[in-house]
């Protein structure tokens, strides 16, 4: 059996159903979803505190609720899907190798193919604490898939390392389960979870935010009995001296997420060392023709929002290339940022020709700015666009910026660059 | 006076919450959403709560679920109490009422997925 579709969105996640739609919107266009799993949803199914959809439904929904809602429109539309099927391998000529149990390892064609698997949980290994390797270290993305999914709490006294909002999430959860949560650890000096996050989560059941706090030592012959913790530099290096020892049986690490970039990086595609993704065009484009990439796997979100709409640009992306090719790419304009203020933007390249009305901007800051706008200007060091004054600008949310084709016609130059500007 | 941090939204804003029941003032607030939120924060916090049910037939152990709207906050314990002991079958569609008016609060327990 030869399977051969115009687009083939890998990942079943919320970029990838927003991908498929937008896709198979674009008309006669055959669209299949690829899952790993045994059901859509990606990490949504697991995520089921509320606090999704406030910019795109306009209502505050849960993760698996978000989901649903994408899961429903498709449900009227001819797009095909297959569970339990996992891509192995994809050749720049956009032939997709996969397995799952009917077929054994086959291949897909497709005129255009769309990322869209996501990212992973920074590991134990990746934050180097010393100590013995008991049981109870768990990243906190795989105790809320235990808590709400399978139904097990991963322990009883818990301390959470990093202040990203997965952890406070998960603090809040397993209080509510019963657990006792010591602490919440962060290294630096600001939290790395959303406000309102510390506020419902750690504030409201008075758990401590430990600031400028790391783990030294782990301890515990077969399951985690203590773990030492002391205080941090301006670093992020341990005091010598602040140790303090403190009697758990679980720690949870919520230390970050990369990119699930395993795959692009071997099909060839050009890949960005800042955000650990793609490096892409105004349409999500990577320099891969007709391979694209949205969602978590090309920069990661805080915001499912923004997945779904950086979702709907990569699939409408897709069908149009299964249509009509590669777009031309004269006047082909680099985006760069203020490397002092702004740590990454996507989309990292410009067609202006490409451009419809609008190309939406994402990028993230180093610092907090206060009473500040954000500026586009050009080579030459002309405004191309100056946005409203923001009360604070902070690096915990991703920050986005639409900018409208007919501006981009005025830049002089190769390239614009993002900054920031102290308001009046 | 009480401060309050809206959690509306990610902005996260602080607000200064001033004077008593019949004569508040709000300051900070970038929306007037916020004004709602910082009264009742201020004096009668409410949360909506999530939590999951034990399921049978169903793809997974768990379903979850959420309060149809927000109780207040010093509820949320026992809440789950009863939450935890609530047992379902499948199938079960987004919105199906799994447990009526939680604590008289009037707010339903309702399932947040198809399952
Ligand atoms: C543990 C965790 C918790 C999170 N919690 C929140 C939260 O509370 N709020 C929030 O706004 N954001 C949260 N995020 C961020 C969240 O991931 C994004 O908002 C959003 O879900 C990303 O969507 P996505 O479709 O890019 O990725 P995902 O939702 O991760 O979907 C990727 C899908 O691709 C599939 N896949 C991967 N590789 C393959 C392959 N080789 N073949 C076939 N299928 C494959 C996966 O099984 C998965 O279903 C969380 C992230 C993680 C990792």
């Amino acid at each position: 059996m030869e399977f051969k579709y115009d687009v083939v969105v890998i990942g079943g996640g919320p970029a990838g159903l927003a991908a498929a739609y937008s896709a198979w919107e674009q008309k006669d266009t055959k669209v299949l979803i690829i899952e790993r799993l045994e059901e859509l949803g990606g990490i949504l199914n697991q995520c089921i505190h509320n606090g999704f959809g406030l910019h795109y439904f306009r209502e505050e929904l849960t993760g698996p609720e978000y989901a649903q809602r994408f899961i429903d429109r498709l449900k009227e539309t001819d797009v095909d899907i297959m569970l339990n099927t996992m891509v192995t391998d994809i050749s720049s000529e956009r032939v997709i190798t996969a397995i799952n149990p009917v077929n054994g390892c086959f291949e897909i064609k497709a005129k255009s193919i769309v990322l869209a698997m996501g990212c992973r949980e920074r590991p134990r290994g990746a934050i180097s604490t010393p100590g013995t390797r008991p049981a109870g270290i768990y990243t906190a993305g795989a105790a809320q898939r235990y808590a709400n999914m399978d139904g097990y709490l991963v322990g009883r006294k818990i301390v959470v390392f990093g202040s990203g909002d997965i952890g406070l999430i998960m603090a809040r959860r397993m209080t509510l389960e019963g657990a006792e949560v010591i602490a919440v650890l962060e290294r630096g000096g600001v939290p790395s979870g959303l406000t309102r996050n510390i506020v419902q989560c750690l504030d409201d059941f008075g758990i401590p935010l430990m600031l400028n706090t790391t783990v030294v030592d782990i301890s515990g012959r077969s399951r985690v009995e203590s773990i030492t913790i002391a205080k941090t530099d301006s670093r992020k290096n341990p005091i010598p001296g602040t140790e303090q020892k403190i009697d758990c049986d679980t720690l949870l690490l919520s230390v970050g997420l990369i990119p699930e970039n395993d795959i692009p990086e071997a099909t060839g595609v050009r890949m960005d060392p800042r955000t650990n993704g793609a490096v892409v065009y105004e349409n999500d484009e990577t320099t891969t023709e007709g391979i694209f990439a949205c969602g978590n796997i090309l920069q990661v979100h805080d915001l499912v929002d923004y997945v779904t709409s950086e979702a709907i640009r990569a699939g409408k992306g897709a069908a149009q290339y299964a249509k009509n090719g590669e777009p031309g790419s004269e006047g082909l304009l680099d985006v760069e940022v203020d490397t002092n203020m702004i740590t990454y933007a996507v989309p990292q390249m410009i067609r202006p020709a490409n451009v419809e009305k609008n190309v939406d901007i994402s990028f993230r800051v180093r610092d907090r700015y206060e009473d500040s706008r954000i500026v586009v200007k050009d080579e030459e060091g002309n405004y191309v666009a100056r946005y409203g004054v923001k009360a604070y600008i902070i690096p915990a949310e991703m920050q986005r910026i639409t900018l409208p084709g007919k501006m981009l016609e005025k830049a002089k130059g190769s390239k614009i660059i993002i900054g920031i500007e102290k308001g009046e | 006076m009480k401060k309050v941090v809206c959690i509306l939204c990610p902005r996260g804003c602080e607000m200064t919450v001033t004077g008593e029941e019949d004569n508040i003032k709000v300051s900070g607030n970038k929306c007037d959403k916020g004004i709602d939120f910082a009264k009742t924060e201020a004096f009668s916090p409410e949360r909506t709560l999530t939590s999951t049910v034990h399921i049978s037939g169903g793809i997974h152990t768990m379903l979850p679920v959420k309060t149809s709207k927000a109780i207040p906050k010093d509820l949320m314990a026992e809440a789950v109490k009863l939450i935890g002991k609530a047992e379902v079958s499948s199938p079960v569609k987004t919105g199906d009422v799994i447990i009526a008016n939680i604590l008289g609060t009037g707010a339903d327990i309702i399932a947040t997925r198809d399952m």
